[in-house]
């Protein structure tokens, strides 16, 4: 099992790698300026010739890439184009708030959907089954900006229960969540019912329910816990939606998070912010992703032997 | 070509029992005729409302008109008439995310098919490269594209391109893993057909389900990531009607008009959920054991 955790992150060092140059090219090889867009149309060469100086922006490229990758294996990812202050001041200070969003998020999805996929397998066909499964067409259907948009109208503008922009106290999360969440509480749903309807199927339940276990038993002991391997799977491909959608919807909620960060450096052309920035959310995607990878060892005992290889 | 014949007859025959367990599947049917419509509305979209006049012409003094019998969903803060723009808006969203789906296609099933044919240190460095790729949620992937290359229509293209190639990559890779080693392959290899010519003809053939199912869904979530990028200003430009930018010129009338943010929502969700209805229906038909 060590092992496998210390292949994994020796093969998420290489993804952070590749991202990094995969961005870093993007934003050498695209016109604009940054010197040009800090100082301002009014700029003398002179000026925009020193500040180029100062931010290193004269050396060649692969010099540059080699000098910020050295740097940020120390952990420092240069300063940012625009506030001159230390990129990962700006990020320790946002990344909270974006993770917060898409964990309690995640939450909720996992909470409501899980069951509720539970329910419509052991009923399928019933009326429950046909309202969750048109809810969650809906839902994986409506782009969460749109839904966010409604729910502002309706919970902060007319009825005024939660604040519809900025984040102030556990109130201002409500709505962003809740609008977050949709998306990945409607594939959990198709999901949980698709897996579980195919284990429900299966002779050990049948064998299960002929020794006389009880039906909570076979639901949640027998059926759920081998269900849940590609729901787990889902969780984790989701949880990169999550981290992407948040994005979206800081923008429409107005929340100072890595999302409105990253959308601001880029239009200013800020590449140390930009590289920081998606480098963070890539690594915190990854390891979301190893938790999920070794989760399905303690699902499934089976895999665990595999892992020892 | 002499056994032409037989093999049209079979495949035929194979895409015949699929539309049949199509055909009778009600959501499935429902999806795609809401897909007609709207190709259809896309198609007709200059005989139902004037582009120039009613789509991006401006006029005053008709700002902000609630829905009414005149103007069916209301108008905007220019006048101009939301059926109109949303009408035309399907013209937009619906070629934009048709051709970016082709490019990640045709990109993806070239990259999978010599990974997946050639397997060994070609398959490792090819899918580790779309490993890198898919890392990055797509929705992120696109907005980073996007807003490095500069606004435009072309550089949206480029970036819904390169955000869906790893995902047809996967998909033609294990699609083609499974059919490499059966009989007809050898049997071509025996021949001594070259290998482009068995990957153009032979492999890519009997992948294109699961291809298909894969586009129809991903163009699902293509239109949510094209309306996305246009509602935050980095997608297609106003005064373009394309239905995000409606949403992005809208949220600020969002307490008076709330109608400007409400029909072209419903008009992506539409479209979203006719695309989802027919992709899994199409998956359902494809793959018998995944029906219930």
């Amino acid at each position: 099992m060590g092992k496998y955790i210390l292949r994994r992150l020796l093969m998420m060092f290489w993804v952070v790698l590749g991202i990094s140059f995969i961005i870093f090219t993007i934003m050498n090889l695209t016109p604009g300026n940054p010197a040009q867009l800090i100082l301002g149309q009014s700029a003398t060469p002179e000026q925009i010739a020193k500040l180029e100086h100062e931010l290193g922006l004269d050396s060649p490229f692969f010099v540059r890439y080699f000098n910020f990758i050295k740097d940020a294996l120390k952990g420092d990812f240069g300063k940012s184009y625009q506030t001159r202050l230390p990129v990962v001041k700006e990020i320790i200070v946002r990344f909270p708030t974006t993770f917060k969003l898409s964990s309690i998020s995640m939450l909720i999805a996992m909470t409501i959907g899980i069951p509720i996929g539970v329910i419509s397998a052991i009923r399928q066909y019933s009326f429950v089954d046909a309202a969750s499964m048109i809810a969650a067409l809906l839902f994986a259907s409506i782009p969460s900006f749109v839904l966010g948009l409604i729910l502002m109208l309706v919970f902060s503008l007319n009825l005024k229960w939660f604040p519809a922009t900025g984040i102030s106290s556990w109130k201002s999360y409500v709505l962003p969540a809740i609008t977050l969440s949709t998306f990945t509480m409607a594939t959990l749903v198709r999901m949980t019912r698709s897996t579980m309807l195919e284990v429900l199927r299966q002779d050990f339940i049948r064998t299960s329910r002929a020794k006389g276990a009880t039906e909570k038993s076979v639901i949640l002991r027998h059926s759920l816990r081998n269900a849940l391997l590609p729901i787990v799977t889902v969780i984790g491909v989701d949880f990169g939606y999550l981290l992407g959608g948040t994005v979206v919807i800081e923008s429409v909620f107005a929340i100072s998070g890595m999302g409105t960060l990253l959308i601001n450096a880029i239009r200013m052309k800020d590449t140390p912010t930009v590289m920081a920035t998606v480098i963070f959310v890539t690594l915190a995607y990854s390891f979301v992703n190893l938790l999920v990878d070794i989760a399905y060892a303690f699902i499934d005992p089976r895999i665990k032997s595999q892992y020892k290889g | 070509m002499m056994n032409g014949n037989a093999i049209q007859y079979k495949r035929r025959s194979q895409i015949g029992s699929v539309l049949y367990r199509l055909k009778k599947n009600k959501l499935a049917m429902f999806g795609l005729f809401l897909l007609i419509v709207m190709v259809l509305i896309a198609i007709c979209a200059d005989f139902i409302a004037d582009y120039d006049e009613m789509a991006i012409g401006q006029n005053i003094q008709e700002r902000l008109q609630r829905p009414s019998s005149e103007h069916w969903f209301g108008t905007d803060h220019f006048g101009r008439d939301i059926f109109a723009r949303i009408v035309h808006g399907s013209r937009i969203s619906l070629s934009l995310s048709i051709i970016a789906m082709l490019f990640a296609v045709a990109a993806g099933a070239i990259i999978g098919a010599i990974a997946g044919y050639y397997g060994g240190r070609t398959d490792d460095i090819l899918m580790r490269f779309m490993d890198i790729l898919l890392s990055i949620p797509p929705m992120l992937m696109s907005i980073s594209i996007v807003a490095a290359l500069g606004q435009s229509m072309v550089n949206l293209l480029i970036a819904l391109g390169i955000a869906y190639v790893p995902v047809f990559a996967r998909v033609i890779r294990s699609t083609i893993l499974s059919i490499k080693g059966q009989e007809f392959i050898e049997a071509a290899k025996a021949c001594g057909t070259s290998d482009a010519r068995i990957i153009f003809k032979h492999i890519i053939p009997n992948a294109i389900g699961p291809i298909i199912v894969q586009a129809t869904l991903a163009m699902g979530s293509v239109i949510l990531i094209i309306s996305s990028l246009s509602f935050m200003g980095l997608g297609v430009k106003p005064p373009a009607p394309e239905w995000g930018t409606m949403l992005y010129e809208g949220r600020d009338f969002l307490r008076q008009a709330p109608y400007l943010t409400l029909f072209p929502g419903a008009a992506i969700t539409i479209a979203v959920v006719s695309l989802n209805l027919l992709g899994d229906g199409l998956r359902d038909a494809l793959d018998p054991r995944l029906k219930d």
